[in-house]
């Protein structure tokens, strides 16, 4: 079929072209189509390999075509008139590129160098590739015109203009070497490349299913939104049955509800907050009744083991207490610190032992620090050091900065008399401060 | 009680928090209040009329229980003695603090004080007289700062009770007293 068109191209046993003499390949093309669009019946040659040498231009079927009705075929770059150039159009951004270029036929329609006919050939370049640097190639190599001064057999001439102009357009093809891998990899890349297309076609499929999903869950939570707002006092008990499991459902697709911002908050959070609030009754009590919030989320989530929760629905799950009747609450510090402790806890309870932990002589001479605090409060140290500065804050501490660290002194500043800065009153604090340091 | 020179160090300056600042108001209040009163009262018995930052001050330290004003302290409690008009800063880089334990109008007062008790009312000095001279002897004049006077004499000056001059030789300004 082809072959009254198209000389037939020799291939190996493994389907690689038999070259001439002095023929190099210069470029290789996968899905390639090769058609006339002059000539009705001319083959339309589809997703072949192309492979332009120096001498001719061979198409190639691919693996996927069976053998039996297509074969390889070439055009000698002799017989080629004319290439055009490729017009850059709006049209030409939606379509593959197309080469398109005159070569003379016999008046049968036969390729030939000499024939008297002419006939255009397009080249439907469906893959992906740089098509300017192949027509580069093209027009080099039929510029070049190889097969004029193809008469040396042998590779190792003198510097014939054939050879120089073969060697210029050469790009040899070895398999070892960098250049090897390279071919390799790009042959890797263009056989991926074909799968991911394969690829894409059932991913658009699923796209198209997953639109109608989200659809229909919209649909359910509008129905869900409308649903609250038009909530009576009288609401019946089976209908929030389904909305809360609607809501759940919800949920577990991954889809946050609705109802958030009217209601006390997502189911999710609202449960959540309820099993917090338990877990955190053990670790509090030996926590000496404060602990940091960051020690609750490291805590929490190992005993979960999995389904762990982020930071944001810890903290969203304790603002919940407020709303609920529960024994915890959540409380930040000036200095930016978040701790849960009991709502019975009181600081002033606390106050009244830092303060007679600093009126004890040792503390009076040297002052004490967070670690000090700790041990007597029975906290950790970060929440000791959270104490002493509250307690500072409250006229009742004295900071003392200096090489030996912080430290902080019961606040002696208002026993001293504006009027006399030598007054020392009997029985106070101060006077208890002067004999503790003066007895050192 | 411990002393400084002849100076009577009250008991909180054993105190380790008096050499940190305090960041809580009204114990940075007490605190700078505290500061202020003893550095002027140094300052008046000790006759010390300048103070630099960089510089050792005796005042400023404790090594009895290794505490020192810092830098930022020091300025702080400067920077109120100067807000109050009991000092001044000598350059912009807040370096060196002049001490007023008197004030120029006080220093001023004690100027014509000397005056009226020497029977100078009439009469020629030499600056340099007015703070070494013989007459000055054991009144706070004696070994006055010198910016101290020249701002008190020009005090004077402007309100009419004498008028300076410059004599032969570049720091050789002098006086006429007309009170």
């Amino acid at each position: 079929m082809a072959g009254n068109f198209l000389p037939a191209a020799k291939l190996t046993a493994s389907g690689r072209p038999v070259l001439d003499s002095g023929e190099v390949e210069c470029s290789l093309l996968s899905t390639v189509d090769l058609i006339s669009e002059d000539l009705s019946a001319f083959p339309h040659l589809k997703s072949g390999l192309l492979i332009l040498t120096t001498h001719r231009l061979l198409w190639l079927p691919s693996d996927s075509n069976t053998p039996n009705i297509t074969t390889a075929v070439y055009i000698p770059l002799s017989t080629i008139q004319h290439i055009f150039s490729t017009k850059k159009s709006i049209k030409s951004m939606f379509h593959s590129p197309r080469i398109r270029f005159q070569v003379s036929t016999t008046p049968e329609g036969q390729v030939s160098e000499k024939g008297l006919k002419s006939l255009v050939i397009t080249l439907v370049l469906r893959g992906k590739m740089d098509t300017d640097s192949f027509l580069g190639k093209f027009w080099d190599a039929w510029r070049g015109q190889a097969w004029e001064a193809s008469g040396s057999a042998t590779e190792s001439g003198s510097g014939s203009r054939s050879r120089e102009s073969s060697e210029l357009l050469a790009v040899k093809m070895p398999v070892v070497g960098v250049s090897g891998i390279l071919r390799k990899e790009q042959e890797m890349w263009e056989s991926t490349d074909k799968s991911l297309q394969d690829a894409f076609q059932d991913l658009n499929a699923l796209m198209s299913k997953a639109k109608e999903m989200v659809v229909l869950a919209e649909r359910m939570r509008l129905k869900l939104l409308s649903g609250s707002n038009n909530q009576t006092s009288g609401t019946n008990d089976e209908d929030m049955g389904t909305k809360e499991e609607m809501q759940d459902w919800l949920l577990s697709v991954g889809i946050a509800s609705p109802v958030t911002k009217e209601s006390a908050g997502a189911l999710y959070h609202q449960q959540l907050s309820r099993q917090l609030a338990d877990f955190v009754k053990k670790p509090l009590e030996r926590a000496g009744g404060m602990i940091n919030l960051i020690d609750i989320y490291c805590l929490f989530n190992r005993a979960r083991g999995t389904e762990l929760i982020s930071p944001d629905d810890l903290r969203q799950a304790c603002s919940l207490w407020e709303k609920f009747d529960i024994p915890v609450m959540l409380r930040k510090f000036d200095s930016g610190v978040m701790v849960i402790q009991n709502k019975t806890h009181s600081d002033d309870e606390v106050f009244s032992r830092i303060r007679s932990l600093v009126s004890k002589p040792d503390a009076l001479r040297t002052g004490i620090s967070a670690s000090d605090a700790a041990m007597t409060l029975g906290v950790a140290p970060a929440m000791a050091k959270e104490y002493l500065l509250a307690a500072e804050g409250k006229g009742l501490l004295c900071r003392d900065v200096s090489p030996d660290g912080f430290r902080f002194h019961i606040n002696l500043f208002p026993e001293i008399s504006p009027d006399d800065r030598y007054l020392v009153k009997d029985h106070g604090i101060y006077s208890m401060w002067i004999s503790a340091v003066s007895s050192s | 009680m411990q002393m400084l020179g002849e100076f009577k160090l009250p008991h909180f300056f054993n105190y380790p928090p008096y050499f940190t600042l305090q960041p809580v108001r009204d114990t940075r209040e007490k605190q700078i209040q505290l500061w202020k009163e003893l550095i002027l009262d140094y300052c008046r018995t000790q006759k010390v009329f300048v103070i630099g930052l960089d510089e050792d001050f005796q005042l400023f330290s404790n090594p009895a229980i290794e505490r020192s004003l810092s830098h930022e302290s020091r300025e702080a409690f400067l920077s109120a003695l100067v807000l109050e008009g009991r000092a001044e800063w000598l350059d912009k880089g807040h370096r060196k603090c002049l001490i007023l334990w008197h004030r120029i109008q006080d220093w001023a007062d004690l100027i014509l004080r000397f005056v009226k008790e020497n029977g100078l009312e009439d009469s020629v000095m030499t600056v340099e007289e007015i703070r070494s001279g013989v007459e000055s002897r054991g009144t706070e004049l004696h070994g006055v700062d010198r910016t101290i006077l020249m701002r008190a004499l020009k005090l004077l000056e402007h309100k009419g009770k004498l008028a300076i001059f410059k004599g032969t030789s570049a720091d050789d300004e002098g006086v006429k007293f007309s009170i």
